[in-house]
């Protein structure tokens, strides 16, 4: 851990905003990558929101949100990932578009900087072989929210080497969450169930079997779970939903996998979720879960 | 508001004490069937449904509509289930099942009886599992499946779905500690119902059941 001083995270969506979190709120220098400037600074005021409610549940120390945002650095220049031991994108479930930000990235970048996907299902091997540096590529699947959720998903593709696999571990491990080791395979484990669950779901709504409400009152009631399925997938967002569902039914042609009619009329009403105002449900507000 | 209850059989819903049962009248605004044989108790004529505001009928995985007609029937009568995985005891979750010709007017006064009994109620329509046996089983037949297939150890497999999803046990966990001949018994009714592979019982779960079919034998 003493290796990694600073951190780059590329994507300033929900995904890469909490892993931002999670990174400065360890002390390391975090790096924030992203092509719009209007995203990175709503992700920073987001954080900051974040982090103040964390100091005013007495989770932090009075002074310690603005000490830990003193980290946090926003860039739409990739150059500026310079000096970073770690890289860990959250972008678009897209191979090429993970492929030309790794490549970007591998001449900017020296060559002891770890390159971590936060992809949920893309091959972690596949991701390697188009990054220029297929050794140093690693599996670092966070949970949404992640600066709410410990469990990180880590997998070494075919060609990480066992170096880069623990040392990825042991600053997964510094960062305060808890890794599991995965195999690479479609969804890991968490999305190779969570993605077909959460299609079932949305097929039930539009099958009628019952209201988005009716659903999430009974799953947290019966099962314990914190949150109900649409509640979740107002959080993940239609757009994502189908990401996922399309990269997963692509890979594995698993007819649960498929993405459900009812996502794409949503995504058409722009009825994405939380971050839209309505999903299954309606917000007041978009403010980043926790905050 | 009261209920009456009728029990014809052993009831999942109710298998023990419980407020809702000890609050029962014995001529109440709504009557309660429970007890595995409430359907067949009320297709047999136990009660007649005019003048009340409404009769609740128990189900098991069957359908309301097997009980009270599809397309057509008395407008307050519902359908209900606790609740409940295998041997557990049953939750606090009531699903309470309507058709479309249903009076919302019942449906709101069955809901009422089972809050007041500190219960909470889903309204669903009259599908084959209902809510969550519909949502639930082809998640457990996929552990199952993956676990065969060696996705992962069960412990890690349920480690992962606790912490990355903020459940309080792990499906693998789950099934075994309530009894996996259970599962087999209401995913097989669901897979009959539907016809869908996602539903058909996975191997562990054939196992179990026939492993607790050969003990009872």
């Amino acid at each position: 851990m003493s290796e990694i001083k600073t951190v780059g995270i590329v994507g300033s969506g929900t995904m890469g905003t909490g892993i931002a979190i999670v990174v400065a709120r360890a002390g390391l220098k975090t790096i924030v990558l992203d092509s719009r400037q209007e995203a990175l600074d709503n992700a920073r005021k987001q954080a900051a929101a974040f982090l103040a409610k964390s100091v005013a549940r007495g989770k932090l120390e009075a002074g310690q949100d603005e000490a830990i945002m003193a980290q946090w650095k926003g860039t739409t220049q990739a150059e500026d990932l310079a000096e970073c031991d770690v890289v860990i994108e959250a972008v678009f479930e897209d191979l090429k578009v993970k492929h030309d930000l790794f490549s970007r990235l591998d001449k900017i970048c020296p060559a002891h900087t770890i390159f971590a996907s936060n992809t949920s299902t893309i091959s972690i091997t596949e991701i390697a072989g188009g990054s220029g540096r297929g050794d140093r590529v690693v599996g670092m699947h966070f949970c949404l929210p992640a600066q709410l959720m410990k469990l990180v998903e880590m997998s070494p593709g075919m060609t990480t080497s066992e170096d880069t696999f623990n040392k990825a571990w042991a600053f997964c491990e510094a960062l305060g969450q808890k890794p599991v080791r995965t195999r690479d395979t479609p969804g890991f484990i968490l999305n190779y169930f969570l993605i077909p669950w959460h299609n079932d779901v949305i097929n039930m709504v539009d099958q009628g079997v019952a209201e988005p409400a009716d659903i999430d009152v009974a799953v947290k009631t019966a099962l314990g779970y914190p949150l109900g399925p649409l509640e979740l997938l107002d959080m993940v967002g239609m757009d994502t939903q189908k990401l996922l569902s399309d990269a997963m039914h692509g890979l594995t042609h698993e007819p649960r996998a498929a993405c459900p009619p009812l996502v794409k009329r949503m995504i058409g009403a722009g009825k994405l979720g939380r971050k839209t105002g309505a999903g299954f449900h309606v917000y007041e507000s978009n403010k980043i879960f926790g905050a | 508001m009261s209920h009456q209850i009728i029990q014809q059989g052993e009831s999942q819903s109710f298998p023990d004490a419980h407020p809702f049962v000890e609050t029962a009248t014995d001529h109440g605004d709504g009557i309660v069937l429970i007890g595995t044989e409430a359907g067949a108790a009320w297709r047999k004529g136990i009660q007649r449904a005019d003048g009340k505001s409404f009769i609740a009928i128990e189900l098991d995985t069957e359908c309301l509509g097997v009980h009270i007609g599809d397309d057509e029937g008395p407008a307050n009568v519902v359908g209900f289930a606790r609740f409940r995985l295998g041997d557990d005891a049953p939750t606090k979750l009531v699903e309470l099942v309507r058709k479309p010709y249903t009076d919302p007017a019942a449906v709101q006064a069955a809901r009422a009886a089972f809050e007041a009994a500190g219960l909470v109620v889903a309204v669903c329509n009259d599908f084959p599992g209902r809510i969550l046996n519909r949502l639930l089983r082809p998640y457990y037949n996929a552990a199952l499946r993956r676990l065969d297939e060696g996705l992962a150890s069960a412990a890690d497999m349920d480690k992962t779905l606790c912490l990355g999803l903020g459940y309080p046990e792990g499906p693998i966990s789950l099934l075994n500690r309530t009894g996996l001949h259970h599962h087999y018994r209401v995913t097989q009714s669901l897979y009959e119902a539907l016809g869908q592979e996602a539903y058909a019982p996975a191997r562990r779960a054939q196992v179990a059941y026939a492993r607790h079919s050969q003990d009872k034998s």
